[in-house]
């Protein structure tokens, strides 16, 4: 079973495209990782199918780096 | 003929009228659909001329959790929506100066911001599967103005700009957001209107008749097919020349 970690940046990865070393935890995903603003709507969309969750638009909109996104999935999922 | 076998449809507003004439035109080239109407009446007779082709559900599109509720069991059902026609539209008819408020909000509700909601719950999945079509019933008083209906006018202009502006956001998706904007078609909305009013539009149409509603469907029906994919951000106006834009 992967981690949580693991988890969201294989999802990264996906659907950014990227390579897995560029995934660092303080990487954004517009500034550093060439997402755009609808790449990064897709990313959450993604996080929402791996971790069976509903993400609020308010919430959605502070995720903006990797490591926010692992935080996120962390202080929500079930697992 | 368009070939619509595997795709869903979405269509509101459907019971009567033009949303009717979309919904058999693209049940008839194989889609399933799903047409919307305000009332449990409305629902059944779609469910009845649809038959095993798809059915009707009773749904106000004002209402956002409603709403969101029938899309999610409308893909559990289906699947995804590929095709979704905002059809669904009313009309509170009055001079700007006696107009009221809930005259004014009524027809923005329903005509506008209530397309804004079924686009929001139902391009996710189009936005998964890099591909869908919305289409939007504008009418051709969005960009000419009638009398009498402020509102109605200031609704469908809304639409027009709306459907650009999400054509931009979602082209990179495969995903096609279009106008059509029927001239005065035969249908119950426009059976309301006055004799003084009819007349003077009827002037006003080179083709000396008023539209039929499978004539605002053919339109629909194109730009839902594969063959509109480079199609976006555009309105189609169908109104027998009465504006030529």
């Amino acid at each position: 079973m992967s981690t949580i970690e693991e988890r969201v940046k294989k999802i990264i990865v996906e659907q950014l495209g990227v390579k897995e070393e560029e995934v660092k935890p303080e990487a954004s995903f517009e500034n550093d990782l060439g997402a755009d603003s609808l790449d990064t709507v897709e990313l959450v969309m993604a996080l929402e199918e791996e971790f069976e969750t509903e993400i609020p638009d308010e919430e959605a909109e502070k995720i903006k780096t990797v490591q926010s996104a692992i935080d996120y999935v962390n202080n929500h999922s079930n697992d | 003929m368009q070939n619509f076998e595997n795709k869903v449809a979405l269509v509101t507003g459907a019971s009567r009228g033009i949303g009717k004439a979309i919904a058999e035109l693209l049940a008839s080239q194989g889609a399933k659909v799903i047409g919307t109407a305000t009332s449990d009446k409305g629902a059944a007779a779609i469910s009845d001329y649809l038959g095993s082709k798809g059915k009707g559900l009773a749904l106000d599109v004002t209402d956002s959790d409603s709403l969101q509720q029938v899309i999610k069991d409308i893909e559990k059902e289906y699947g995804s929506i590929d095709i979704l026609v905002n059809n669904a539209g009313i009309t509170r008819d009055n001079l700007m100066m006696r107009m009221k408020d809930d005259e004014w909000d009524a027809v923005l509700n329903t005509n506008l911001s209530a397309v804004f909601k079924v686009c929001k719950a139902v391009v996710r999945g189009m936005m998964k599967r890099r591909n869908g079509r919305i289409i939007n019933i504008s009418s051709v008083v969005g960009t000419t103005g009638n009398p009498g209906q402020v509102n109605y006018c200031a609704a469908k202009a809304g639409l027009v700009g709306f459907s650009k502006a999400m054509a931009k956001e979602v082209a990179a998706r495969g995903i096609t957001v279009n106008c059509v904007a029927p001239g005065f078609i035969d249908t119950d909305m426009t059976k309301s209107l006055n004799d003084e009013q009819k007349q003077a539009i009827f002037d006003n149409i080179p083709a000396s008749r008023l539209g039929e509603p499978a004539e605002i469907a053919a339109a629909v029906a194109f730009l839902a097919s594969d063959g509109a994919a480079y199609i976006t951000g555009e309105t189609i106006h169908v109104n027998g020349g009465m504006a030529m834009v």
